[in-house]
């Protein structure tokens, strides 16, 4: 870990400003996964700004029906929320199959959007890796990658968005608020939150330098039965190899997104559609396009599947 | 005390302390922390350095140049010592891969500088400005691939398998091509880590010449040993201390980096240096068990009468290293006149292949014993009835040496009636509960029962209390605690009475931990110390030690009766003697035998494996202690659920190392992933192992777990996975049509 500076200060928009002005800053709230990458010198801040003390930790109804869940509510506290627990069944869910629960207890729910990928190659600083150092090169495109993303990825970066929580999320058609150095908020659909590598895979995001996600908002709620069916190697403390996170009514009409596939979480709302027809009919379209590797072809199928069962669960 | 006899009656068939099940002595250290790891021995020496250590970046090749200035400025730094800066070290007991020194790279991670801060932080950070020139060579990391130019290989895993390169009995050949009914397959296992809770650490102490290492080691003696010759010191200077070890299963039998480069940085720093391998070097820098590609065929009588049996793996290693002896077991579990085993060795330039709990016949099991029931199905035979018609009751390679105590088939039995086998719907596929397939399926287990020379002193004090001094060690097995109850039993004390110092090279060599031989062995040389103290107490005390009774604290002879510390009045009585073996486990032989049954659930649409139900049937002689017994068991169990589900070291062959170098990446069952789980020990001696009549039972849980499991997914699914880790990947195309 290499020295650095931190501070606390009592705004948002102060601590937007803080980390606008070097670039070097990052924000830490609960540091479940910026510790680890400091400790490993993948991430090497200069100056930290700790949010902790924004008080942005209320989860409130919004006058639309929805909820307004503060960007420091921890994981834990979100998954047990009776509104949540009662109205977004699918986010609890997710929420409660990530990590561990001593994690839950410090991760927040921006930083949990934030979290980076748990690629192999990310983690070894002897090794190429184009997110962690751009232009390296990619070493997991012919090394191992079994985990690693199947659609959405390019020749740059085959990397996974690993949480839970954002697929959720995007099942749930949240928005992200933020503000800048300038106090001006903005919102920012979840689906258009994290970004697809391109050739710039070192850029998980699409918030702006020193932009702060002040709050996430979810909209009324939506009805149906609300899953999240995280299939793994081991039956907990492991990343999904795929996810479903679903909402859906008896006759399977509803939505769909899906986790552990590509750099963000994937969902194609026009191919809920076909959801009455069966699972294959919606995963052909929405992993239209995908490049799996030999390791992780495995995944196209287990997508389908899964949303058999997820499919099977609603209906009975 | 030389054993070569077999044991009559002696006071351990007392049984007042020794076969209860008794908690751990140490267990109250260990729960309240006061149990030091190496680590954490802040209070041996004052002024602790830490050290960090840095491995290369490459697989093969060399190290031109290291740039330390920026380094060396960092704040905090007290010394860097660099693999340039030294020639090649020895090598230590065991070992093939250099720990360090000279510009030579073997494999990744391979110890190329060692940085010495005030603090930890310090020494890390200090460590990322270490610039390293390197020059990477073409290597060979696909065992696949160089599996074709593997040439025959004997060896032993250093643990108590192993063989020529190829051994054979009968006619192999001949009688498989007549055999009515066949089986010929091949079978993979990959490699996998030790991921033992502790990692390697030392903390290092020079006064002048002499070296003290606090380290976690399960051999003391090869480590003593090992660490003079590496360093060129010699042996008289060295100690080293390891009290508690948090889990070693093989990976920590020898010196490894941390203790090499804590000497070395001591040294340097001219202050005691602690250091610790981070958990990527843990699995690229030191050592793994191998993968093995395993071909066997087996030929039967149409009534599945076994008449050829043949098994033959390839393993890959460095140069001079070991095979993985997969194929031994195979020498001895069933019957056959016609047999062929044989290992072949490719040359790898992955990181070293050695020892993991029960090397050798915990992947060898999990080819052969899914072989098994294969050929089971294929005769039409029950899997149970299959191995008790084919069991032996005399080496089949050599018919005129029997076991000395075998009753596997007694495993078999009480396992299948305990479990419900006759539950078990023979047809794959057809069971369900809700959205799971269920299945049941069971193994042999099988290990080998080691005899090997191992030391002790006892004391006794005026108060009655008998200190017991052994370099045997506890890996987390429980040797404190059946070592105290052989002492209290041979000299008729209580436990508390007791007290146990181990670990320390200044103590009588043992055993050590290894092999499942440390437990045996190590009581049996506290036997022979106390056979010799119970002498000087008589001596001291007038009494004919042949009419001595040691019982409630006192020595009785006649109506006489002494409180036992009497005979210490007049100072202290100390008795150093040690167990050793004539040739009677080469007359006759010593295995340990287990039925394993488990029960799985596989997801009928995802094929996720989630194990229901576990048990385990042991026959491996006297239990010493059946607490500490069954935990090695369940430890063993769980570790074989890991094998056969999860754990795989995925190798990176174009750059040659283990990329899923972390504990969140190399995965191991959780708590979540293991179920109930029974252990059942058979109640039975063996009175040619030792005075103990007991045997080894710690790597008996894990030997045959694996194939279990394998037989249960299939018999849920009826999908045949040969390459492990079974995971959904391997399943998931094969799987029944979900109704």
């Amino acid at each position: 870990m290499r020295s650095f500076t931190y501070e606390r200060p009592s705004t948002p928009a102060e601590a937007a400003a803080s980390v606008a002005r070097n670039p070097e800053a990052k924000f830490i709230a609960g540091g479940t996964n910026l510790l680890d990458l400091m400790k490993l010198q993948i991430e090497t801040p200069s100056h930290l700004v700790d949010v902790n003390g924004l008080s942005l930790d209320r989860i409130e109804p919004t006058p639309e029906g929805g909820l307004r869940i503060g960007a420091l509510v921890r994981n834990t506290d979100l998954a047990a929320d009776p509104r949540v627990r009662t109205d977004y069944g699918v986010l609890s869910r997710a929420l409660l199959a990530g990590a561990s629960g001593q994690l839950r207890n410090k991760a927040t729910t921006a930083g949990n959007l934030l979290q980076r990928t748990r690629c192999p190659y990310f983690y070894d600083t002897a090794q190429p890796c184009n997110k962690r150092q751009p232009g390296s090169g990619c070493s997991a495109l012919d090394g191992v990658s079994r985990q690693l993303a199947v659609i959405g990825a390019s020749e740059a970066c085959i990397a996974t968005h690993p949480g839970d929580m954002a697929v959720a999320m995007r099942v749930l058609d949240a928005t992200v608020e933020t503000v800048d150095a300038k106090g001006t908020e903005r919102k920012i659909p979840v689906a258009e939150f994290h970004r697809l590598p391109g050739d710039r895979p070192e850029v998980d995001t699409h918030l702006k330098p020193g932009e702060l996600i002040t709050a996430v908002t979810l909209p009324a709620p939506k009805a149906g039965t609300h899953i999240y069916r995280k299939v793994r190697d081991r039956a907990s403390y492991a990343y999904a190899l795929v996810s479903v996170a679903a909402i859906l009514a008896k006759d399977g009409t509803g939505h769909v997104a899906f986790g552990g596939v590509a750099p963000r979480p994937w969902r194609v709302e026009a191919a809920e559609a076909d959801l009455r027809k069966g699972a294959k009919a919606v995963t052909d379209r929405v992993f239209a396009g995908a490049k799996p590797t030999e390791h992780n072809a495995y995944k196209l199928k287990l997508a389908e599947r899964t949303l058999t069962a997820a499919l099977n669960q609603a209906r009975a | 005390m030389k054993f070569d006899t077999p044991a009559g009656q002696n006071p351990i068939d007392q049984l007042k302390v020794v076969g209860k099940a008794t908690d751990r002595i140490d267990g109250k250290f260990k729960t309240t922390g006061t149990a030091s790891y190496a680590y954490e021995r802040h209070d041996v020496v004052p002024n602790q350095a830490y050290g960090y250590v840095l491995g290369a970046g490459i697989a093969k090749g060399r190290v031109r140049a290291i740039d330390t200035a920026a380094a060396k400025r960092a704040p905090g730094v007290l010394a860097i010592v660099t693999t340039l800066d030294v020639p090649k070290q020895g090598l230590g007991v065991m070992n093939v891969a250099n720990l360090f020194g000279g510009d030579e790279i073997q494999h990744y991670h391979q110890a190329i500088a060692v940085v010495v801060a005030e603090t930890f932080e310090q020494a890390r950070a200090a460590a990322f400005l270490v610039k390293v020139d390197h020059a990477p060579g073409a290597g060979k990391f696909d065992l696949a691939v160089e599996a074709k130019a593997a040439k025959p290989v004997e060896g032993g895993s250093g643990e108590g398998s192993g063989g020529g390169g190829e051994d054979r009995h009968g006619d192999f050949e001949g009688a498989f091509g007549q055999a009515p009914v066949k089986l010929d397959q091949t079978y993979t296992t990959p490699d996998e880590s030790h991921a033992m809770m502790e990692p390697h650490a030392t903390i290092a102490a020079w006064q002048g010449d002499t070296l003290t290492l606090w380290t976690s080691n399960q051999m003391i003696a090869w480590g003593h040993g090992s660490v003079a010759k590496i360093l060129g010191i010699p042996k008289e200077n060295v100690r080293i201390d390891s009290p508690y070890i948090g889990g070693g299963f093989g990976g920590k039998l020898f010196v490894r980096a941390d203790a090499v480069l804590a000497a070395l940085g001591a040294k340097a720093a001219g202050r005691p240096v602690k250091l610790a391998l981070t958990r990527p070097l843990i699995i690229n820098n030191t050592t793994h068990r191998p993968a093995t590609i395993q071909h066997i065929r087996i030929g039967a009588t149409r009534d599945g009468h076994i008449t050829a049996i043949a098994h033959e793996s390839i393993s890959g290693n460095l140069q001079n290293g070991r095979p993985e002896t997969a194929v031994d077991q195979t020498k001895l579990l069933y019957a056959g006149a016609n047999r062929l085993t044989a290992m072949r060795l490719a040359h790898l330039d992955l990181p070293e292949g050695n020892a993991m709990r029960a090397p050798g016949e915990a992947p060898g099991l999990m080819a052969l014993e899914m072989a098994m029931d294969e050929m089971a199905e294929t005769l039409g035979l029950d899997p149970v009835e299959f191995r008790i018609r084919n069991d032996t009751q005399v080496d089949p390679g050599k018919p005129e040496r029997p076991f000395s105590h075998r009753d596997l088939v007694g495993c078999l039995k009480r396992g299948a009636e305990t479990f419900g086998w006759n539950r078990r719907n023979p047809t794959p596929g057809q069971v369900r509960d809700g959205h799971w397939l269920v299945g049941i399926g069971m193994a042999a287990g099988f290990r080998n029962n080691l005899l090997m020379k191992s030391g002790a002193r006892v004391r006794l004090d005026p108060a009655g209390t008998v200190t017991v001094e052994t370099d045997m060690t506890d890996i987390g097995t429980g040797s404190y605690t059946i070592i105290a109850q052989t002492a209290a039993e041979m000299m008729g004390v209580p436990l508390d009475k007791v007290v146990v110092r181990l670990g320390d090279s200044a103590f009588p060599v043992s055993a050590g931990s290894g092999g499942q031989f440390g437990a045996n062995n190590a009581t049996a040389g506290v036997y022979a110390a106390c056979v010799k103290l119970r002498e000087a107490v008589a001596q001291r005390l007038g009494i004919n030690s042949a009419d001595a009774v040691f019982a409630d604290g006192e020595v009785r002879s006649g109506n006489r009766a002494v409180p036992l510390g009497q005979a210490a009045n007049a100072g202290e009585l100390t008795a150093e003697d040690a167990i050793e073996y004539g040739d009677l486990s080469k007359k006759q032989q010593q295995s340990t035998f287990a039925g394993h049954f488990v029960e799985v659930g596989v997801d009928a649409d995802t094929a996720e494996v989630r194990v229901r139900r576990m048990l385990a049937v042991c026959a491996a002689g006297r239990i010493l202690n059946p607490k500490s017994a069954r935990s090695q068991v369940i430890g063993g169990m769980t570790m074989g659920v890991g094998a056969a589900l999860m754990e795989e070291l995925a190798v990176d062959t174009k750059r040659g190392f283990f990329a899923n170098h972390d504990l969140a990446g190399y995965e191991v069952p959780v708590h979540a992933d293991i179920p109930h789980q029974e252990v059942i020990f058979l109640d039975e001696v063996d009175p040619q192992s030792s005075p103990m009549k007991a045997k080894g039972v710690g790597e008996l849980g894990i030997c045959g777990v694996g194939a279990a499991v394998a037989n249960a997914v299939y018999n849920a699914t009826g999908v045949r996975v040969r390459d492990y880790p079974i995971t959904l990947d391997k399943l998931l195309g094969r799987m029944p049509d979900a109704a």
